[in-house]
């Protein structure tokens, strides 16, 4: 333990003249869950991309294990680093079980030929995101939900050490984002991997990430626990939206309430009605 | 076994039916068993059978060449399209579509304007010179379409649209400048086979196994394409060099296809189609599926085009165009509400 799996160094992306990431440092150590959050268009997204080693980088280094990332093969990189992205324009026709078996790819010869062995692994994915039951049918046919689950057992099937996930609960109901959470998690803390999960929704960050990184314009504002970096004035600034930060009522992790001012009067309305 | 064998036995099926029809019919009918008796001489070099002699020759010097001429072309318009749709992501990608062929088949009338030898190497230098100007044309097409350091599909198809149209014009002003090879490349522009002997089959074949070999080990790169540039590299593809290298394969396979079969249009936009629907998505199968399937579909017209119009013999461009376009459309229609692209 202790060991860090992925180390980003004073990393500086750019989109053409837009600076879309500033000189980025962050450590995501294997049996962590790491959750990314921002505003829209702060840079989440791209920081997945680039940590994927897709991105030319301006400035910086990414590494694993002591290796720079961007000088690696693609299929050196693909049985290091799996990438989960958001389910949007999956090609449809392919079946389930084709689509996870691509995950496969790094290991396979130069025919593209699948052994028994690889079988095992893709069953074994899907077994964990609770979707072998429909292994045989297309991609086109499942809910979005189901999509997004897909595309973990994909990253699974590639055996990596390190799991990075674009906004994987966008599309999914209560019900999957805390299941998909959940596997993060296990996954994380059993199987030792190092995870790094873009999120939107502060409190799934607050109840599941074992750190938080918070980007804005493309800087990172802040890094730590979530009770660290979760504050009400950090937050406010970060979202131009006054918000209050109350303790879960179980457990020990903040609880976020956007709170703008029709509400809160709603509210102090409610309280005194009460009393 | 049997599930995963039956498309390539259904299709090879199919495509040895055609070739029997395409031998057996034509000006001269020929029955089965004189087929037979002529084929089997044929191959084992021995004496041909009393009173089959014009027989023999109508299969062995014309029919067959040209049956496998066509055969050829049609596996590589097939192979190609698949390729070009699969790189592209867009259904609507196919030899025509991005100019490769047009800028093909003026590489292939610009040799055939010069006077070149009825030789081995004057042959194998039209299929040369229509690849030169199929890699120009990718180039160009390429370069003008990209923006950044993507390429929008639209803007590539409008880009080879646009270049297909120059070139075409180019094309049909050179065959009426030209003085005494008019006749030729007439017959070359309208799609005709009326090249073919043993001859143009030799001078395509080595251009034909180097490309479509080349994509038959590219089935597994082209699944993980449809995923979008980012994710094939993040599942491990080297992608721009994939990218380059199957556009150079599917672009030989078209120029020889051009070369001495000129315009034929539709195959390469409809037999992938249809072979995804029989068959699934899966590019390993569809490119072997869409090679065999794109000669018999060939054949089968070129039979068309010597029969309706009998003694005359129609331009097979006209006959693909004919089937294909309505077909195409039905398949659209069809496809639109099942997501099987």
């Amino acid at each position: 333990m202790g060991f860090k799996a992925l180390r980003v160094e004073g990393l500086t992306v750019s989109y053409g003249a837009r600076l879309a990431l500033q000189d980025i440092s962050l450590e995501v150590p294997r049996g962590q869950v790491m959750a990314l959050i921002g505003p829209n268009g702060a840079g989440k997204s791209t920081l997945i991309r680039a940590a994927s080693g897709i991105l030319p980088l301006q400035s910086g280094k990414i590494r694993t294990n002591g290796d720079e990332l961007t000088s690696l093969p693609p299929m050196q990189r693909a049985r290091c680093i799996a990438v989960v992205p958001q389910a949007v324009a999956l090609p449809p026709a392919f079946t389930v079980w084709e689509t996870v078996l691509m995950g496969r790819t790094p290991y396979l010869n130069f025919l593209g030929q699948t052994s028994a062995k690889d079988d095992i692994i893709v069953r074994r994915a899907l077994q964990r995101v609770d979707a072998l039951d429909f292994a045989d049918r297309r991609v086109g046919e499942l809910s979005g939900g189901e999509q997004q689950r897909i595309l973990l057992a994909r990253a699974l099937a590639q055996s990596t050490p390190i799991l990075l996930l674009d906004e994987p609960t966008a599309h999914l109901d209560m019900q999957y984002q805390v299941a998909l959470m959940q596997t993060v998690c296990q996954l994380a803390h059993e199987d030792n991997l190092a995870v790094m999960i873009a999120l939107h929704d502060l409190n799934l960050a607050a109840r599941y990430a074992d750190s938080v990184a918070l980007l804005v314009q493309g800087r990172l504002e802040a890094i730590g626990t979530p009770i660290q970096v979760l504050t009400p004035e950090r937050i406010s600034q970060a979202y131009h939206l006054p918000v209050q930060v109350v303790s879960h009522p179980f457990l020990q992790v903040p609880l976020i309430l956007p709170f703008d001012r029709t509400a809160s009067l709603a509210g102090e309305g409610r309280q005194k009605g009460g009393e | 076994m049997s599930r995963r064998f039956l498309p390539y036995l259904t299709n090879l099926g199919l495509l040895i039916a055609a070739m029997v029809l395409s031998l057996a019919i034509g000006s001269v009918f020929i029955a089965p068993e004189n087929l037979w008796q002529v084929l089997r001489s044929w191959l084992t070099h021995s004496l041909m059978p009393a009173g089959l002699e014009t027989f023999a020759f109508i299969i062995t010097d014309i029919r067959l060449p040209r049956t496998v001429l066509v055969l050829l072309t049609g596996a590589a318009l097939g192979g190609s399209g698949t390729a070009y749709q699969g790189l592209f992501r867009n259904p609507l990608a196919d030899p025509y579509l991005i100019g490769v062929a047009s800028g093909g088949g003026l590489g292939a009338v610009l040799a055939m304007s010069i006077r070149w030898p009825y030789t081995f190497w004057g042959m194998m230098a039209v299929p040369l010179s229509a690849f030169l100007f199929a890699m120009l044309t990718v180039l160009l097409v390429y370069t003008l379409a990209r923006v950044g350091r993507s390429v929008p599909t639209t803007n590539l198809i409008l880009a080879g649209v646009a270049f297909s149209a120059f070139a075409t014009a180019l094309t049909s002003y050179l065959i009426i400048s030209s003085e005494g090879e008019v006749r030729r490349a007439l017959n070359w522009l309208m799609g005709g086979s009326s090249q073919s002997s043993w001859l143009t089959v030799l001078a395509i074949l080595p251009y034909l196994v180097i490309g479509l070999g080349f994509l038959l080990f590219n089935g597994h790169a082209l699944n993980l394409l449809q995923f979008g540039d980012d994710q094939a590299q993040q599942l491990g593809l080297p992608v721009m060099r994939t990218k380059t290298l199957v556009l150079v394969a599917a672009s030989l396979a078209t120029a020889a296809a051009v070369s001495f079969s000129g315009i034929i249009g539709f195959i390469g936009l409809i037999v992938p189609h249809v072979m995804r629907l029989w068959w699934g998505a899966d590019y390993r199968r569809l490119l072997p599926l869409s090679m065999l399937a794109g000669g018999s579909f060939l054949i089968l017209a070129d039979i068309l085009a010597r029969i309706v119009m009998r003694p005359q013999e129609l331009p097979v461009g006209i006959v693909t165009a004919l089937a294909g376009a309505p077909f195409f459309l039905w398949v659209l229609r069809r496809a639109k509400n099942q997501g099987y692209w």
